[in-house]
């Protein structure tokens, strides 16, 4: 749709909602919104259930037969596995607050879209086929039956969330649509209902160890291939270790910021910030995936694997495990991974080699985060810094959902930023921190097909960005997340075509003086620094 | 139509408990069966419906992180929005259960010369502490008809409920509190198109409902007079399980009774539950220390993942040829 519809199109958006009640409005699937429907094939590889061919736009989806008893028992099983659910099923009091919360909501004005109407697509088939009173009194309490149309609505919509938790925090009780969508998808995947766009990197990651599928030469090439930039670039050459047992360190991160523009260059950053402090740390071909699009499939799919992590650190015997820049892989890493899986004997807890600081709040996981770890390395004085050669960006940080909402790793990368850039500016204060908004193609909604839904979605962060853009000339749009890397340049592009977006990680290896290293006139994407170059050659001339 | 059909429900309710108030074998039902048949279904209703909840596991640790975390020791952590110690989630809940803390965080989203603006919102936090408030020392107030003598603590609360001193006898503070607040919800929830939308009929009849006792309430202290002290031997009658049915309490009082009753039965199968379910909610509830310690889940499964070994089989060559260790040559 970013060729059929303008911005300003796009933002023509009613948020008042039609005087039709929503359960009388059918389910209207709309192109450019939905992702195209999983391949049998990937389902297959993974071993879930009903593995079929179908397409969004047929009218007959395969379901099984006995699909309505399986949806109510699979509905059933997991109000008994999940307390969550089952009270957020119950309590919700439909006040409103979390309704102008959601990003899709407020980009696309769609009334399902609101948090509360999202739930309600499951809480009415809960009240009116699993409880007593609505099953007597329908629609009077609530409730309405499930049917093949039901069914597609809530694909539709479970499919237009991205678990980012903004409503959750508005919320009196706490009610967590993300734990809704979560569940939802669940039941959707009992038939093999999931979008490709999330079950091919499943597929990948439990095969290749990563989502893009990068079998274990194809790692390690692409790594040198950046390699070979920094030479360029910086000057230095830099040798790392991959699968090297006895390692320090196992450093996993995702695998889409080995493969494209602009997350390269963030672990480019990652490269030359552990060559500068001498870390002993090896990389994974195997334990490849700092993310888990399991998570947006199946919590089961999340563990299976999530689960190499551990498996790795423990075969190459590392001491513990240093995690990259990523959203959703810090939900799982911070929130999940310490429930999955069963403690390794082998890790100790996580100390910094270089200053000695003991990372007391991982001493259970064994894990760290990249800012915590860097935020302690400038804390200390280790690093040397000449934040000065970011001088030509005004800088804004964009928290992810996920780091921020479900971890609260807020502080640690504001700390890296203002040590590495002189320039930066925070966004209005309701649009960051905790109260950040979503990229708008997060948990695994980031395909091509789907642009129109996510250039909605990411409306409310980008009118952040322009706003602060236009306030102060903000022109980079800093963050923690290899998906935020790929969406919001897409959504910057769209929304606000002068803001770049980079990792932190990228920006500290611009500022970070490195040994041997040449003039530095480019940055890490080869680009000449401004003023940089021509500084150089007139301090020459003058010689 | 929802609408209607809430409201009709709790006149309905209203014409019942008239006509019933007129027949005194009808008396004994509405002053004395009934609430007792109505607090013990709101007892059992009530525990059996948190017992129900409690029976399911929390099986993973995922608190809404409303701040900064604890991470280095020179970074001040967010101890009431992020807490990662008991006492600290002890606050966090204080705050949520006592000052509605979340909704007081509510914006409302509006589009301003081209920017997408979270300005405040406040007026549902307001509606939501003034009823609650309101209608919890209304009910604590109503304890003096349960006991004889009143206890000193109770009648504390009444003079200073009742310190405004307007009127005779003088209006309380909770009243107008509860009315207000219930004013407020109910306004909004008519009059803002996207509440309007989310609406069922489960969230217009309690109002609706409460909103009638309330008025049933000032109706019987101002304009409909009761005889206080029949009400007040039915009443301990009651508490002390030794029931009798005073003559001429007054029409008014079995109204309001019935629609109390209502209130209690109705409560364990309505959205009204939130009152227990707060407590339990497990984004609310728990301490961000997930990396901390390990939290257990009690139907946890072994994982079945793709393990090295199988993975090495699979690209041994390819590893060798591109120098990457492998366990097996």
């Amino acid at each position: 749709m970013a060729k059929q519809l303008t911005p300003q199109e796009t933002m023509r958006i009613d948020l008042n909602p039609p005087k039709e009640g929503w359960m009388d409005i059918p389910v209207k699937i709309k192109e450019g919104i939905y992702s195209y429907a999983t391949k049998p094939e990937k389902v297959e590889d993974v071993g879930m259930p009903n593995p079929h061919k179908w397409a969004v736009t047929d009218e007959d989806w395969g379901l099984p037969e006995n699909w309505k008893e399986v949806f109510l028992e699979g509905f059933r099983e997991r109000l008994e596995k999940h307390r969550s659910f089952k009270i957020f099923m119950d309590i919700c009091v439909r006040c409103g607050a979390c309704a102008d919360k959601c990003h899709f909501f407020l980009g696309s004005g769609d009334p399902k879209n609101m948090p509360v109407v999202r739930a309600e697509l499951l809480r009415s088939i809960y009240r009116g086929e699993l409880t007593t009173a609505g099953r007597i009194l329908g629609r009077l309490a609530g409730g309405r039956k499930l049917t093949r149309q039901v069914l597609k609505e809530i694909w539709y919509y479970m499919f237009q969330c991205t678990e980012c938790r903004r409503c959750s925090l508005f919320c009196p009780y706490g009610i967590d649509t993300a734990e809704v969508t979560i569940i939802g998808r669940e039941l959707l995947n009992l038939f093999g209902l999931n979008i490709n766009w999330i079950q091919e990197p499943v597929s990948n990651c439990y095969k290749f160890g990563n989502h893009l599928g990068l079998q274990p030469h194809t790692f390690k090439q692409n790594i040198e291939f950046m390699l070979m930039d920094i030479e360029e670039f910086v000057g230095i050459k830099i040798e790392p270790t991959f699968n090297r047992k006895g390692a320090e360190i196992l450093f996993i991160t995702p695998s889409g910021d080995v493969f494209a523009e602009p997350g390269i260059y963030t672990l480019m950053g990652y490269l030359m910030l552990f060559e500068h402090i001498g870390l002993d740390y090896t990389w994974s071909t195997y334990a490849s995936e700092g993310g888990n699009f399991g998570f947006f499939t199946s919590l089961e799919m999340a563990q299976r694997l999530n689960a190499k992590m551990y498996h790795e650190a423990k075969r190459l015997g590392v001491k513990w495990i240093l995690g990259g820049e990523c959203g959703h892989m810090w939900r799982v890493v911070h929130q999940y991974m310490n429930t999955f899986n069963e403690p390794v004997d082998s890790l100790e807890e996580p100390v910094s080699p270089i200053t000695g600081t003991k990372f007391e709040n991982a001493k259970s996981l064994k894990m760290v985060h990249i800012s915590e770890f860097t935020a302690d390395l400038i804390k200390h004085g280790k690093l040397k810094l000449e934040p000065s050669r970011n001088d030509h960006l005004k800088v804004t940080f964009h928290d992810s959902c996920n780091p921020s909402r479900a971890m609260g790793l807020l502080d640690e990368p504001r700390y890296v930023l203002k040590n590495v850039c002189n320039n930066f500016y925070e966004m209005p204060e309701n649009t960051i921190r905790e109260q950040t908004f979503c990229c708008g193609s997060g948990s695994g909604l980031n395909a091509g097909e789907n642009m129109e839904l996510r250039m909605r979605g990411g409306l409310p962060r980008a009118n952040a960005v322009k706003y602060v853009s236009e306030k102060h000339g903000v022109n980079v749009l800093a963050n923690v997340c290899a998906i935020d890397r790929a969406t919001l340049s897409a959504s910057m592009e769209y929304w606000c075509p002068d803001v770049a977006v980079a990792g932190v990680s990228e920006l500290v290896a611009n500022a970070l003086i490195m040994e041997g290293e040449n003039d530095r006139s480019l940055n890490l994407r080869g680009e000449e620094i401004p003023g940089r170059g021509t500084q150089d050659e007139e301090a020459q001339e003058d010689v | 139509m929802d609408i209607i059909i809430s409201l009709g429900a709790v006149l309905a309710i209203i014409v019942v408990a008239l006509v019933g108030a007129q027949a005194t074998g009808l008396q004994y039902l509405l002053g004395i069966i009934i609430p007792y048949a109505a607090f013990a279904v709101f007892l059992v209703g009530f525990v059996k419906r948190v017992l129900d909840w409690a029976r399911s596991p929390v099986p993973f640790r995922i608190p809404t992180t409303a701040g900064q975390e604890v991470s280095l020791p020179w970074i001040k952590s967010a101890k009431l929005d992020n807490p990662s110690t008991t006492s600290g989630v002890i606050a966090r809940m204080a705050l949520e259960i006592f000052a509605f803390r979340s909704l007081f965080r509510n914006t409302k989203a509006e589009w301003r010369s081209g920017f997408l603006i979270q300005g405040p919102a406040k007026w549902l936090w307001l509606g939501a502490l003034l009823f609650h408030y309101g209608f919890l020392v209304t009910a604590v107030r109503h304890l003096r008809l349960f006991v004889d003598p009143i206890p000193a603590w109770i009648n504390g609360i009444d003079m200073i409920d009742g310190m405004l001193q307007i009127g005779a006898p003088p209006v309380y503070i909770s009243d107008l509190l509860l009315i207000g607040g219930l004013a407020i919800l109910l306004v909004r929830r008519l009059a803002l198109p996207k509440v309007r939308y989310i609406s069922l009929p489960a969230d217009y009849f309690p109002l609706f409902l409460i909103l009638a006792i309330g008025i049933t309430g000032l109706l019987m202290r101002f304009f409909f007079r009761v005889d206080i002290v029949g009400v007040k031997t039915l009443v301990v009658g009651l508490a002390s399980f030794r029931p009798t049915l005073p003559d001429g309490i007054g029409a008014m009082f079995f109204i309001h009774v019935l629609l109390v009753c209502t209130l209690l039965a109705y409560f364990p199968f309505s959205k009204l539950m939130h009152m227990g379910g707060v407590f339990l909610s497990p984004t609310r509830n728990l301490a961000n220390t997930n990396r901390m310690k390990r939290h257990i889940n009690p139907w946890w499964k072994p994982p079945k993942f793709h393990p090295y070994e199988e993975y090495e089989d699979e690209f041994r060559e390819l590893m060798k040829e591109a120098g990457i260790p492998v366990e097996r040559e």
